[in-house]
């Protein structure tokens, strides 16, 4: 029986390219699939664009690239990837720079455009799309004139399209993290829309792999301490049947650790209801999945089952939601946290002096609350030190810019001991999401996949 | 006696908009019946009030031993406007094993292993602040 193997390269935009080599060179694959956008990329790259209009892609696609391509044509694994981010076209230009700075002529990019809405808004809601806020009801014109960007996640079928087409190489905008792996399964095995369960073990497959190290190990809850060598940790690469079902492993030598407990962990991450998984290409149901360990790192996976895919896409847009300013202070032992509370006090106070209006101010004090907030005990009174931070909401750039500034003068004007203020971080722009279901029938038509050989695309 | 869940599941969380969602793993049935039992999506809406604005969906897992809870209004507006250091809810999880549960009973649970060995404080073989006799 034909079987495929499939490793993962990226689980985000900035993940290590280190144990992506690992699956390159020691993981005898035929694909190697890149998840890089959450839902907060988007925005990041959003503002790569707004500064440059040929930004706007996971920019670390292009390192990537380059060290994965040549081995890509020595091995003969393909490479699919949604890096392309809000400017797909602009990451193929970038990976075809690369391409030809190797001298790899001939290799083929399949570029996937079609999910980039925010210029056809107007013409969706003339036919019938209901663009309010699907959690919240609220009417899009209520941020309309503040959208930065608006994207509908694509699913996996024109990354198939492209692979059916002789792409080496898979460049979207927002297609699904785990459209990245499904894609080349349903190309590699015919499968269609209406095979449920085969689509549903894709869309497992492609979860569980799509966070790279969560699955293999990493961030891992149980005995962490005992999982062997993260630095080396060996990213997930899945042996997978023509009936969909797989054994998740990692290459021969690779530290970390592929168990049903390492699994597990992921499998039920960020999914909201397991029972229902809602995804462009299958509505998928991971509540009666089994687990077997099956030898060492070698987990097998099944019992995944679909149903029919919804008549509408996710849309997910983004507006500016004002601005955040922050600043850091540490103090030390004796009575540190009292003297970082004094500081607190002083910047509230300070910021009310510059008429800055905020519309939230939040103090966290790193070493005794940052993560956990109301629900960390009360500080040790010997603390031996603590940093403060404050992050202040505010409507304008410039009054969000003020935060930081009062920070330094702590050292000299507050109270004692302050020291490590580590610079004045940038006030960053905070954006707020909106989300949508839009009709496929409105999406899909527009949704184009060009495949090019490297000579052809303009240098 | 109260057993903080830390010794009962492990935990991993995420987010998903301004929802947390968080994992919750016993470590064999007897233990996730015990757990499915005492940690109701209202305990866990009690214990994230400080954190958390909106309403809770629990959603059990029987054949991974596992329970789901997704908590709504919990990242300040959500990763990319929240002001929090934790905006993707990466450390929220782990906030929810400072839950504390009553057991009558030692048997009714296994424990989870913890890095030194430590067990619940007032545990048959601990002492009183939890380290092993």
């Amino acid at each position: 029986m034909k079987t495929i193997r499939i490793g993962a390269g990226q689980g985000f935009y900035g993940d290590s390219l280190l144990p992506a080599l690992d699956v390159a060179r020691y993981g005898q694959v035929q694909y190697i699939s890149f998840d890089t956008l959450a839902e907060l990329t988007l925005a990041i790259l959003q503002k790569g664009r707004a500064k440059d209009p040929n930004a706007g892609y996971a920019k670390d696609v292009v390192p990537a690239m380059k060290a994965l391509l040549p081995l890509a044509r020595e091995k003969g694994f393909r490479l699919v990837t949604n890096a392309g981010g809000i400017n797909p076209s602009g990451a193929t230009r970038a990976v075809a720079r690369v391409a030809q700075e190797l001298g790899l002529s001939g290799l083929r990019i399949a570029t996937v455009t079609g999910d980039d809405i925010l210029s056809r808004l107007d013409e969706l809601t003339a036919a019938g799309a209901d663009l309010h806020d699907k959690d919240t009801g609220a009417s899009l014109s209520t941020v309309r004139d503040r959208l930065l960007f608006a994207n509908v996640y694509l699913g996996a079928e024109p990354i198939a399209r492209g692979l059916a087409q002789g792409a080496d190489v898979v460049i979207t905008g927002r297609t699904t993290d785990t459209g990245q792996f499904l894609g080349p399964l349903q190309y590699e095995f015919g499968w269609g829309p209406d095979d449920h369960d085969q689509m549903a073990a894709g869309i497992l497959l492609g979860h569980l792999m799509e966070c790279s190290g969560q699955v293999s190990g990493g961030n891992f809850s149980g005995d962490w301490w005992n999982v062997p060598d993260l630095e080396r940790i060996g990213f997930p690469i899945a042996e997978v049947s023509e009936d969909g079902t797989f054994i998740l492993t990692k290459a021969e030598g690779t530290g970390g650790r592929v168990s049903v407990e390492t699994v597990k962990q992921q499998l039920l991450y960020e999914i909201h209801d397991p029972g229902t998984y809602i995804t462009p290409d299958v509505i998928a149901d991971f509540s009666r999945v089994r687990l077997e360990q099956v030898g060492p790192d070698r987990v097998r996976v099944s019992g995944a089952r679909g149903r029919q895919a919804p008549p509408t896409l996710k849309a997910l847009m983004g507006y500016s939601d004002g601005w955040m300013g922050e600043g850091y202070v540490s103090f030390c032992w004796p009575d540190a946290y009292a003297k970082a509370q004094r500081a607190e006090a002083i910047i509230r106070r300070r910021l009310e002096m510059w008429g800055v209006r905020p519309q939230e101010v939040l103090a966290e004090y790193i070493g005794v609350n940052q993560l956990h907030g109301g629900l960390s005990p009360a500080a040790d009174p010997e603390l031996s030190e603590v940093r403060l931070r404050v992050a202040v909401r505010t409507g304008t750039r410039d009054e969000a810019e003020k935060v930081a500034r009062e920070f330094p003068p702590l050292l000299l004007s507050g109270p004692p001991t302050a020291s490590a203020i580590g610079g004045t971080p940038a006030p960053r722009e905070l954006l707020g999401l909106w989300s949508c279901l839009i009709p496929r029938e409105l999406v899909e038509p527009g949704v184009k996949v060009v495949v090019e050989a490297v000579e052809e695309v303009a240098r | 006696m109260k057993v903080q869940l830390r010794y009962l599941a492990l935990a991993r969380s995420g987010d998903k908009a301004d929802a947390a969602d968080i994992s919750l793993f016993a470590p064999d049935q007897k233990t996730y019946e015990f757990l499915a039992q005492a940690v109701t999506a209202e305990r866990v809406a009690e214990h994230f009030r400080p954190l958390a604005s909106g309403p809770v969906e629990r959603y059990l897992v029987p054949d991974l031993q596992a329970l789901k809870f997704v908590v709504h209004g919990a990242l300040n507006g959500g990763a990319s406007r929240s002001l929090r250091s934790d905006n993707l809810g990466k450390a929220v999880g782990s906030a929810l094993l400072r839950l504390e549960v009553e057991v009558d009973n030692p048997g009714q649970v296994t424990l989870v292993p913890t890095l030194d060995g430590h067990l619940p404080p007032g545990w048959p073989g601990a002492t009183a602040g939890g380290a092993r006799l």
